[in-house]
């Protein structure tokens, strides 16, 4: 700059400062550049990252006890876990649990409670069919004082009152969003029922039970509320609101059987929601249920990968999984010996092969080549089959042993459905990803090397091992990275021929992926999968130096 | 950018080409159980109506896929073959849409609605039975010497029955014939199972027979090790010990005792658009009638879900043999049976599993 102020600026062609017109054409060339990009980059993002970012996030994320949970939620929270679960929980649980069971959301909350204790799954279920039962008594209740409040609509004249009233706005947009959230679709917005603030402040119970009816049967459902029939949870409800109501000098629609139903309310009992619960199943008045309820309500949860290294998270904090439940850690752990093993079997036989490759005549070596893709043409669960036939105890390779007489028909060697048959044919899939860049590397090496070493005096080992090997080390370590990266996440075949002992952490993830349907948990695994692969590439990286990796 | 929104553009046109052609899709398990379907229902649906089925052999994930399409909203497919468990779990997690026998079914042809034709095997409220099958034992008659084995314990028996078993890699079914064994009553089974130490004993007896037993997860498995004589008794669907037994003519033999009957059956998954549901609801009804489930049985040997159809399953449709006694439900075979019960499943699966994976990893 100050060469600039000094001379005065450069002008290029057009009499803009040379160094603004180079920065220019320079961003211009670069925002060229990145358009012939961007395809393969919104390619990647959309199917690489975004899919990966999304995984991350579901083994922390637990938004679904708070969805359909909205007001135990706050009750749960208030609550220290220790003392008599408290009535305004029971009260919220009741309505909440309701909504839930009208929109079929209580069972998936169920599903995701089992992953923590079982016996939830069946607890919510059954609970979603027998919430109806106290506001069916009460409605007969309410029918003996007057037949009209069985009938359609009644309800409805009586919450929506008066065209003039003024409406109760905020507490139809507190339910609108409660029942949105749980669905997880949005109410559109020609649905406008609120009820008479008047009515509301008079009924509050009933206003927010019926709202909530409102926001599901009328806004995601579309029915009519003026005829429909709203839940029993509304009878309820007013059952509580009776008790302490004051309709004095109320005059809108049903006025006269509000104040009959005041007037009565010693003949209509009010609800016990405790009492409720209890009769529904044993389990809920357990202490130990609510518990349950209340450590999994946080929105984001460290339970999932608590989970998946064999712990759990407890009203006390995270503690051990029972001892004959732990066996994720242990699959970690084989996974990772069993791949290193594996990559370490690699080398061994991958080294002679791409030295011969290497080292002989075009034409030899093409035909050899051949050999080693061919496998790269063969279906995958046909040679780990394929291994199956030979290896098993009436397989071909025990078969041929018996036969020579090297092993006796009843003393039959087990190499398959354990660990010796999953590295075996592991070993054989991967095989060609480390000869392939060993290959490369191996070719680049000139013979002149090794020539000059021999002429200058030195053996054949010492030529090889002195000379040639560490020219080969960057195709080694090439193979190894690819071979131990694909064996960490190899599923098919130890399923197909690992048996009990030669599993591997993904059979995990995917029995918790398509059969418990537990992905938080298999998210939190395939996390902590991803996380040992970075940090020992890491690892790697220091201790040999990623530079000296070479593909060719 | 624009480039990608063609193709965005393109790919929302294929799939809305797709879902107003005259084309539907069908899930199930593949292989001869897909033929007999493809022989029952979807040829003679497709003649009647001119509708094409495209068949698609996910059932075995269908429930994390319906899952995953549910979240992504959009369905692709519009009848899925499952398990009665998995129909329960998607009817739990609302994947699936009810249905209601009585309106929504064809009834019997006596006029019996179909609620009461099908009657208990109706197990969800968005479950349409079609087969009755069980996991059921076979063995090798010429290895398992000259007792052939007539109860369920004999699976336990080492001392009679020296030699490799083949049970699936899951604690469904095999804990119950472990308690079973361990002299649990039938009907207290599931009480037992359901406590710590009922589990416990149950792996305990399990655990005697640990290194003579080949876990299998395919329903393939079994039948290739009792064919390769690698086992002399396994675990497996009845229908593909027939396959072993009638069609390849392998010296194997079924051991009927304490098998379990589970079942499978359509179900609809929800969410789809107005018109594809009402053809998943015709075409239902038309595949799920008397005469149709019968008609499945003459392709494979699992009994139709409908007492109505019982007395029409006819002879095998290549073999001729005929089909009655390869039924798991015929009463010579149904003498002793045990019923899967799947609301326990529902809840301890997730539990009864951890336990049985580090048992197996000891």
């Amino acid at each position: 700059m100050s060469d600039a102020t000094q001379n005065g600026p450069m002008l290029a062609a057009d009499g803009t400062p040379l160094k603004r017109s180079l920065a220019r054409s320079l961003r211009n060339q670069k925002l060229r550049a990145l358009a012939l990009i961007s395809p393969l980059l919104i390619f990647v993002l959309l199917s690489f990252i975004f899919p990966i970012a999304s995984m991350l996030f579901r083994s922390v994320e637990n938004e679904i006890v708070g969805n359909v949970l909205p007001q135990s939620k706050v009750q749960l929270e208030a609550w220290d876990g220790q003392s008599d679960v408290p009535a305004p929980l029971y009260r919220a649980m009741y309505y909440d649990m309701f909504a839930a069971a009208e929109a079929k959301r209580h069972t998936r909350l169920g599903t995701r409670l089992n992953y923590e204790v079982s016996g939830m799954s069946s607890l919510f279920r059954q609970s979603g069919r027998k919430l109806d039962k106290p506001g069916k008594d009460l409605l007969k209740d309410f029918k003996k004082l007057d037949a009209a409040w069985a009938k359609g609509g009644a309800i409805y004249a009586l919450m929506a009152g008066d065209p003039a009233d003024a409406r109760d706005t905020a507490l139809a947009a507190t339910k609108r969003a409660e029942i949105s959230a749980m669905v997880g679709e949005t109410i559109p917005a020609s649905f406008d029922f609120a009820p008479s603030a008047r009515v509301s402040a008079m009924l509050p119970a009933t206003a927010d039970a019926f709202m909530a009816y409102a926001a599901f049967e009328g806004g995601i459902d579309g029915k009519n509320l003026a005829k429909g029939k709203p839940w029993e949870t509304v009878f309820v409800a007013l059952a509580e609101d009776l008790q302490t109501a004051d309709a004095t000098g109320y005059n809108g629609p049903h006025a006269d059987l509000l104040a009959q139903a005041i007037a009565a309310k010693d003949s209509i009992a009010a609800p016990d929601y405790g009492a409720i619960f209890a009769k529904i199943d044993k389990d809920w008045a357990k202490a130990s249920t609510w518990q349950t309820i209340k450590t999994h309500s946080p929105t984001f949860t460290n339970g999932y990968f608590l989970n998946a290294i064999d712990m759990r998270r407890t009203a006390e904090g995270a503690a051990w999984q029972p001892e004959d439940k732990q066996i994720l850690l242990t699959l970690f752990g084989r996974t990772l010996i069993m791949s290193l093993i594996i990559t370490g079997s690699c080398i061994l036989l991958g080294y002679p092969v791409a030295y011969i490759l290497a080292n002989l005549p075009m034409r030899t070596s093409n035909l050899l080549m051949i050999l080693v893709l061919l496998p790269f043409w063969t279906s995958l669960l046909v040679r780990t089959s394929a291994w199956k036939v030979m290896l098993q105890q009436q397989g071909v390779i025990n078969d041929v042993l018996v036969w020579l007489g090297l092993v006796a028909d009843e003393a039959r060697l087990v190499m398959i459905n354990n660990e010796l048959g999953t590295i075996i044919a592991m070993t054989h899939i991967l095989l060609p990803f480390m000869i392939l860049p060993m290959y490369s590397v191996m070719q680049t090496i000139p013979p002149s090397y090794v020539r000059a070493a021999k002429s200058l005096g030195a053996t054949n080992w010492t030529t090889f091992w002195r000379v040639y090997f560490p020219q080969s080390v960057p195709g080694i370590g090439a193979g190894s990275i690819l071979v131990f990266i694909l064996a960490i996440g190899y599923y098919i075949t130890p399923e197909i021929v690992g048996g009990t002992k030669g599993v591997f952490i993904s059979n995990r993830i995917a029995y918790h992926i398509s059969s418990s349907l537990n992905w938080g948990l298999a998210a939190a695994l395939g996390t902590i999968l991803l996380a040992v692969v970075l940090i020992l590439y890491w690892a790697y990286d220091k201790i040999v130096g990623i530079d000296n990796v070479k593909l060719g | 950018m624009k480039f990608t929104t063609t193709l965005l553009a393109g790919t929302a046109l294929t799939v809305a080409g797709a879902a107003f052609a005259d084309e539907m899709t069908i899930v199930s398990w593949g292989g001869a159980y897909s033929k007999s379907q493809l022989k029952a229902y979807h040829e003679p649906y497709s003649a009647k109506t001119g509708v094409t089925i495209i068949n698609d052999d996910s059932s075995a994930e269908a429930v994390a896929k319906l899952r995953a399409m549910n979240e992504a909203g959009n369905v692709t497919w519009d009848v899925v073959d499952v398990v009665a468990s998995d129909a329960i779990r998607l009817c739990d997690e609302g994947l699936a849409m009810e249905i209601d026998a009585d309106t929504q079914l064809a009834p019997a042809p006596d006029g019996t609605p179909a609620s009461e034709d099908f009657g208990e095997l109706r197990v969800s409220d968005c479950f349409i039975p079609q087969i009755v099958y069980s996991i059921t034992f076979g063995y090798r008659t010429d290895l398992v010497g000259d007792k052939a084995p007539t109860d369920i314990c004999a699976v336990f028996d080492l001392k009679a029955y020296p030699g490799k078993r083949s049970l699936e890699k899951r604690p469904i079914n095999n804990m119950e014939w472990a308690l079973l064994c361990d002299g649990v009553a039938k009907g207290d089974v599931y009480d037992v199972l359901a406590t710590a130490e009922g589990q416990d004993r149950a792996l305990a007896k399990l655990d005697t027979i640990k290194d003579s037993v080949v876990w299998w997860s395919a329903g393939a498995d079994t039948p290739q090790l009792l064919a390769d004589g690698e086992v002399i008794m396994g675990s497996t669907y009845n229908g593909r010990l027939f396959s072993v037994i009638e069609e390849q003519k392998q010296p194997v033999a079924m051991l009927w005792d304490a098998q379990v009957f589970d079942l499978d059956g359509w179900i609809i998954p929800a969410g789809l658009s107005e018109e594809r549901k009402q053809r998943a609801l015709d075409y239902i009804y038309f595949a799920t009638d008397t005469q149709r489930l019968a008609d499945q049985a003459k392709y494979i040997s699992y009994g139709p879900a409908r007492k109505s159809s019982a007395p029409l399953v006819g002879k095998h449709a290549d073999l001729g043999i005929d089909m009655a006694p390869h039924m798991p439900t015929d009463p010579n075979n149904a003498k002793n049976t045990f019923l899967y019960n799947y609301e326990f499943w529902a809840d301890y699966r997730d539990d009864i599993d951890a336990k049985f994976q580090a048992w197996l990893a000891k």
